[in-house]
């Protein structure tokens, strides 16, 4: 199980969770279980989310490998200037 | 044949200060920018633009402007396709950018293209702009960001807000983010001192010194080339074959040598309209902006209306914090409140914070990108609130930042825990740099900022040729805006071993490699370095298959030193070493060329911090303000050429200086732009600017081979609080709203008593 951390503006959209805990290997997983879990979920994920794995973060990567106990935050997508 | 993936230390080219490649092409000349170009039978374009911020377009005649001989093209947005699905939110990329390249059924800014027209000259086609008739109905404008949140603003869009937006708020604004974690309130009781208050900074422009210009030819059978002055060709190439309904593959980009870019060129204004004017008379059309056309009609940056609140104890410890960040991006959404959110606490290891943003449409131009989007401004207020706790708490504005900043492993206030970064190191360098103690003199001001960016990585592909004299040629796809050709020179001689002149890199077209993202997030550096290097590694594999079959011992006999093959032990044997020459001088009989590739997006940009020192002067007769010492520390990770790197450190110091002190867009009652030239828009010039010192601090960044982080960005970021804390102090008021031009120094003066 992957335990991932919504910022508090996507709370309202999956219950209230602060934490949702899905089924996923890598992040590509991960997302669509989350939208899977909390369907309202879904326009977030289409506008763009990165994710931060262990601190690392993946701008857009839908590959990256979540290991066993890792700490993942859904993030904003991010963007550069 | 063994190659370590990380390297940190002993580097042979990476770290010294090579001259520029371009160097000699610039100063004689030579080098071919935007408007360089030409072709026979060339037409040149010229755009009428609206002269409302905000109307209704009831008609457009253009029939009187056609009729003219020179004339061989008029285009309106009914020559642009009709497939691209309305879709006024974030979503809808496309749609925005072709609402804002040519307008549909409203003008929604001074400056917003409503037609275009090709002639046999541009004096010709400026005159038949004004043969062009379009019918108006004004409507009520709003241009600032708090204004365009009332429940009477005039809507600009309806259904433009996406899902984050609560009920109850103005349809202008269209997007909210709200982010951070513990108890505020619970923060604020623990504090013993806390400070309130309310910052503004205006709109400002990147400054690029070459305005936007292309050379576009798009025949009858859908087949294009493209010419522009682009911070990323793939994106162009990719927007203008949406817009004008063509496949992606028919149109072939190619980026110009670019006079400046710092995020405002990664979209496109004019290029799918010198597209669709070429489509139409069937001939090559140049299409040139003048300044005034720059200002009025490209993405400035947002301006923004702030709310900060921080709770210290009397040790300097923070308590809590709580930011509130309202930004406006123009006509359409895509202002970066989320990132200003994010960016506003990160160098700060805080228990309780919570950051809002939302980003909100006025009629003003289409925001684009400037160097680190967002994050300047909310390091102002922050940064001016931390200041005065420190002021009135009696503490050193360094060491309260040291004790609170944040390292490996502090939970950013934007969610996750920080992997290896460097703000302690750039504030223990900022401490011990003489300007810090270096003593004011009378109606001076210090003042202190740290600042934060996220870095990117993006899609990157590199290819790699060698030639038979053992030359190398790099091909990229991330046109260089800051020097970039020279660092994957020094990363690709680190790999090859061959010396730096003997590599020349080029920025290839769409049609000679695969797709790269933008040069834009700090990612060059990082990321087409990181690919260039993988790329020499790639050739370097080959090099030494060549040598094991040479000398017939296994290739993993091998190993790659200083620029030759050599065994990799005493049992593989015992041969001369093997230079990269000599083996490319037989490449053709030995199994073919021999080059490198690689293609990936890197995840592992790294983010990075900076610490800024400056000193201001202010005079209490005119309000006038000099910047008379400024000191840049920031975390490179690793600098592959210092002085690009410095270079990048006084470039956004520089354009910092301007945005605190002069630069703003001014609008009239009547919602047009009061100041859209040089003349009246006042960047600093070298009068203007002390030497910029700076000092480069290295902690590698873990996720690149070298160790780089990208700089480009960072550097903006605490300028503009640096220099209002060093202001605020020579002239001991607090300086709320930017710029801090002469007039609102004096008032600040008067209101102080």
């Amino acid at each position: 199980m992957v335990e991932v951390h919504l910022w508090s503006g996507l709370r309202s959209l999956a219950g209230g969770c602060e934490v949702v805990s899905v089924e996923a290997r890598d992040t590509g997983e991960m997302l669509r279980a989350l939208v899977r879990a909390h369907p309202e979920l879904q326009a977030p994920i289409d506008a763009g989310v990165s994710v931060a794995i262990d601190g690392r973060v993946i701008a857009s990567g839908l590959t990256e490998p979540i290991p066993d106990g890792a700490e993942v935050y859904l993030m904003q997508r991010l963007r550069g200037g | 044949m063994a190659l370590d993936d990380r390297k940190s230390d002993g580097f042979t080219f990476v770290g010294t200060r090579p001259n520029r490649p371009d160097g000699l092409d610039k100063v004689t000349g030579r080098a071919r920018f935007g408007a360089d170009a030409s072709a026979p039978g060339m037409l040149h374009g010229a755009i009428l633009r609206s002269p409302h911020a905000h109307a209704r377009i009831l008609r457009i005649d253009t029939s009187k402007a056609e009729a003219l001989k020179d004339v061989k093209a008029v285009v309106t947005r009914a020559d642009f396709s009709d497939k691209v699905e309305f879709a006024p939110g974030l979503e809808g990329d496309f749609w925005n950018i072709l609402e804002n390249v040519m307008a549909g059924d409203k003008a929604l800014y001074d400056g917003h293209a409503v037609a275009a027209v090709a002639a046999t000259s541009a004096l010709a086609a400026r005159d038949a702009l004004k043969l062009i008739e379009v019918e108006y109905e004004v409507l009520p404008h709003v241009t600032d960001v708090d204004k365009a949140m009332l429940m009477d603003a005039p809507v600009i869009r309806q259904g433009a807000a996406d899902y984050s937006v609560p009920e109850g708020m103005h349809p202008n604004v269209v997007r909210k983010h709200e982010s951070g974690h513990g108890d505020v309130e619970a923060g604020f009781a623990e504090a013993d001192l806390v400070i309130e208050d309310h910052f503004t900074t205006e709109a400002t422009h990147q400054g690029y010194i070459e305005p936007h210009a292309c050379l576009a030819t798009l025949g009858a059978d859908g087949k294009g080339e493209l010419w522009c002055c682009t911070q990323g060709h793939w994106i162009v190439q990719k927007t203008c074959a949406a817009l004008l309904g063509i496949e992606t593959a028919n149109l072939r980009v190619t980026a110009s040598e670019i006079g400046g870019g710092f995020g405002g060129k990664t979209t496109v204004f004019i290029e799918p309209v010198a597209l669709a004017l070429s489509r139409k008379a069937n001939k090559p059309v140049k299409l040139v902006m003048s300044r005034s056309e720059v200002f009025r009609a490209t993405g400035p940056t947002a301006s923004a209306s702030m709310d900060i609140k921080i709770g210290m104890k009397k040790d300097g410890t923070l308590t809590a914090a709580q930011g509130t960040f309202r930004l406006q991006g123009g006509a359409f959404p895509g202002g970066p409140a989320d990132f200003t959110a994010m960016c506003a606490f990160a160098p700060y290891n805080l228990p309780h914070v919570r950051q809002v943003g939302y980003d909100v449409m006025t009629n003003r131009p289409k925001q684009a990108a400037y160097r680190a989007p967002g994050s300047p401004m909310a390091a102002f207020a922050v940064e001016s609130v931390i200041d005065e706790l420190c002021n009135q708490l009696g503490l050193d504005p360094i060491e309260v930042r040291l004790k609170n900043a944040s390292r490996e492993g502090t939970k950013a206030s934007y969610g996750p825990r920080f992997q290896r970064i460097g703000l302690v190191e750039t504030l223990e360098a900022a401490k011990a740099h003489p300007h810090y103690t270096a003593p004011l003199k009378p109606g001076q001001g210090r003042g202190i900022s740290c600042g934060f960016w996220f870095n990117h990585g993006g899609e990157t592909s590199v290819s790699l040729a060698l030639s038979e004299d053992g030359s190398a040629q790099v091909m990229v796809g991330t046109p260089d805006i800051g020097g970039s050709r020279a660092s994957m020179a020094l990363m690709a001689a680190e790999v090859l071993g061959i010396p730096y002149e003997n590599i020349r890199v080029t920025i290839a077209d769409t049609a000679t490699l695969g797709y790269n993202d933008v040069s834009h997030g700090s990612r060059v550096t990082y990321a087409s370095g990181l690919a260039t290097i993988k790329a020499a590694r790639h050739a370097v594999e080959k090099l030494c298959e060549r040598a094991a079959k040479k000398w017939g011992i296994p290739v993993d006999a091998v190993k790659w030193e200083n620029g030759c093959a050599v065994p990799s032990g005493p049992n593989a044997g015992e041969f001369d070493p093997l230079p990269l020459a000599d083996i490319t001088a037989d490449m053709g009989r030995t199994g073919g060329p021999i080059s490198g590739h690689f293609e990936a997006t890197p995840e592992g940009a790294g983010v990075s911090f900076a610490t800024h020192i400056v000193d201001a002067e202010v005079d209490p007769e005119t309000g006038k303000t000099k910047v008379v010492r400024y000191t840049v520390v920031q975390d490179a990770g690793k600098a592959i050429h210092p002085t690009y790197v410095e270079g990048q450190f006084q470039g956004g110091a520089a354009q910092g200086i301007g945005w605190a002190l002069n630069e703003e867009y001014i609008y009239g009652a009547d919602g047009r732009l009061q100041n859209s030239v040089f003349l009246d828009y006042r960047i600093p010039v070298a009068s203007d600017l002390p030497m910029i010192d700076t000092v480069i601090v290295e902690v590698p960044n873990p996720g690149h081979p070298f160790g780089v982080r990208g700089v480009g960005e960072t550097s903006i970021c605490p300028p503009l609080a640096a220099i209002a804390n060093a202001v605020s102090a020579a002239a001991g008021a607090r300086m709320r709203q930017l710029p801090m031009s002469p007039p609102r120094i004096l008032a600040a003066l008067k209101a102080d008593g």
